[in-house]
């Protein structure tokens, strides 16, 4: 599983594009929510999804699946989006996003959407929860692996790191991290905000392996997370560097996307650009 | 008169002679018990082990202890996880911290998740004594109340607290349960009368007599100053004034019913709890009443301030939660009928 063979590649960058559209999709629907964290985890997303986690949407409360814990919910459309691709729920209910009724809430909530595994959106509470889903997995000798997924934004919260020495103290290492380090949050950049670096030397005091990489490189992605289980004596992270608003030029490395939806023209023009690859090709829907 | 049903001890009203236990042993004895029973139950703790009557579990079933260190926060995320896999975690601390520092943690992560897991509230009201207002948890239950899929209980005495963890494992959601540090009157027994969500009938002046004869007041009490309260029915009987007193130990879903029939039956009502005033079970007894059936209240709590170093005793005194208070607030209400 450590290779990736050219022909998945090629399968996970079209399901990636495809998820990238979707988020545009859903977002200008809802008329609020955030785009640029959720368009530069899309590339993550899928390769769990479509690759590394060991799950059956048929089956989302299968007690031996893998369980992936979004930690910062507030990117929520990408994880909507790739669990509707992966066949979790139908991909017209994306549309409902954020609306009366829906199952696509706000901020994802436990168990109102298959494949969601808990509530996130207050940040910092994530790896605490998956530390305590590993732990109890540990106790009973199961098998299957945890991972969290963070923000790098969100490691300004006390709760994030008192999840970070309980995790290092249990070498859960049935747990794995991945941090989204595209180094923008609300109000700006993070090493204005609140400076987190230097985030490795960090998680590495706190008794964790670290491993660094491109998160828009599959093969990167696969091999970080095959690493990791490889590792017994510790808990890894995966510092994953990203672009926030990755596929779409204008809106990459820009921090007043991270909280804005699209505006419908925008959304057409973002569109196009993904489906042409940026011109690269010419759309099938042109 | 004290009510035969209740099971209480018979030498209630000997205060010199009655046991003293803290309700926290309730939860130490409780949590072994159900930790025998269900391979499920996990207990944590953030650094209060013994403190908190963690230790004998800790020492029975280590492999299902977990230490979390001074991290309340993370307390309540890593049970919210534990939970969501499927155990039954019990976490405990002094409630200023549990609940009182992870309330967010508590409300996302536990509640709206509405996962099991058992919130231990040690050190609840001012009877915690020297330490003083910092650990003197007076507000917990008006945080806990109002979170949906929460059920918040304070128990009277140890037997009371004990039976609740037990009765905790059955509720597949969260549980709230506040207990106190100090020495507390054993007045119930073994064989009382426990459930989650209804309230016991201690002591009914009007039960006496054969018939139905009428009531002047019904006090509501709730914890370790259902004793008290107990105590003050038994001197306003001398005054030839009739009282009822109400075990409210499950503070939410509270029993509606017998709240409204104390009232209708006693046309007014005295709450007594070892909390402020605002938000409490007083709090939650007017809301049902005044949609139910209004009538005049009074409120035996903390009126509106913090606590302060003391002994227990002095204390309970000192903020207006004595016997002789809860005498004084029902002949007040009386005059209001």
């Amino acid at each position: 599983m450590n290779h990736l063979h050219d022909k998945k590649i090629k399968f996970l960058e079209e399901k990636a594009n495809a998820i990238r559209q979707s988020i545009i999709e859903e977002l200008v629907e809802a008329g609020s929510g955030h785009t640029a964290g959720p368009l530069g985890m899309a590339d993550v997303f899928t390769a769990f999804y479509f690759h590394i986690l060991n799950h059956n949407p048929k089956k989302p409360f299968w007690e031996d699946r893998d369980r992936l814990i979004l930690s910062n919910g507030h990117i929520c459309p990408v994880q909507y989006a790739t669990l509707a691709h992966a066949g979790y729920f139908p991909l017209k209910e994306l549309k409902t996003l954020r609306k009366f009724g829906t199952r696509l809430q706000g901020h994802p909530h436990k168990d109102t959407l298959p494949g969601v595994e808990t509530t996130s959106g207050p940040l910092g509470s994530g790896l605490g929860q998956a530390a305590g889903m590993a732990y109890g997995a540990r106790m009973d000798n199961k098998s299957f692996r945890v991972y969290c997924l963070m923000s790098d934004g969100e490691h300004d919260a006390g709760n994030l790191w008192e999840g970070v020495m309980f995790t290092g103290k249990n070498k859960l290492h049935n747990l794995t991290g991945l941090i989204d380090r595209n180094n923008i949050q609300i109000d700006g950049m993070t090493e204005n905000i609140m400076p987190l670096e230097p985030l490795r030397e960090k998680y590495e005091a706190f008794n964790w392996h670290v491993i660094d990489i491109n998160g828009h490189d599959f093969e990167a992605i696969v091999g970080a997370v095959e690493e990791a289980k490889a590792i017994y004596e510790k808990p890894t992270v995966i510092i994953a560097h990203t672009i926030p608003g990755k596929g779409i030029k204008e809106i990459e490395f820009d921090y007043t996307w991270h909280g804005k939806p699209p505006k419908s023209d925008e959304a057409r023009k973002f569109l196009h650009e993904l489906r042409t690859l940026g011109g690269k090709i010419k759309s099938e829907h042109e | 008169m004290i009510r035969s049903g209740a099971k209480l001890v018979e030498n209630i009203f000997d205060a010199e002679s009655i046991e003293q236990i803290p309700t926290r042993n309730g939860y130490g004895e409780g949590l072994v018990e159900v930790g025998e029973k269900d391979s499920r139950v996990v207990a944590l703790c953030a650094d209060l082990t013994e403190s908190t009557r963690t230790q004998e579990f800790a020492d029975k079933f280590p492999e299902r202890f977990i230490q979390i260190g001074v991290a309340e926060q993370n307390l309540a995320t890593v049970a919210s996880g534990l939970a969501s896999y499927g155990k039954i975690p019990f976490i405990a601390s002094y409630a200023m911290f549990s609940p009182g520092r992870n309330w967010e943690q508590i409300r996302t992560t536990v509640c709206y998740n509405n996962v099991p897991v058992k919130i231990i509230g040690a050190h609840a009201g001012v009877s915690v004594g020297p330490d003083g207002a910092t650990h003197q948890a007076i507000e917990d239950m008006a945080i806990m109340r109002p979170i949906a899929n929460m059920t918040v209980i304070a128990p009277c005495d140890v037997h009371e607290a004990r039976k609740a963890v037990i009765a905790s494992v059955a509720v597949n959601g969260p549980v709230y349960m506040r207990f106190a540090r100090e020495k507390t009157p054993v007045f119930t027994t073994a064989a009382s009368p426990f459930k989650i969500g209804k309230a016991e009938v201690f002591f009914d002046s009007s039960s006496s007599s054969g018939r139905s004869a009428r009531l002047d007041v019904a006090i509501v009490a709730c914890g370790p100053l259902v004793y008290n309260s107990l105590l003050a029915a038994g001197r306003l009987l001398k005054d030839g004034i009739r009282v009822r007193v109400v075990n409210n130990h499950t503070v939410k879903p509270m029993d509606e019913k017998t709240i409204i029939k104390a009232a209708r039956d006693a046309g007014a009502v005295v709450t007594v709890e070892e909390h402020q005033v605002m938000g409490g079970m007083g709090s939650a007894v007017a809301e049902v009443l005044a949609k139910n059936y209004p009538v005049p209240m009074e409120f035996i709590g903390v009126q509106n301030r913090f606590g302060e170093s003391g002994s227990p005793d002095d204390l309970i005194e000192a903020f207006g939660m004595g016997v002789k208070a809860i005498t004084g607030a029902v002949k007040k209400v009386l005059k209001r009928k």
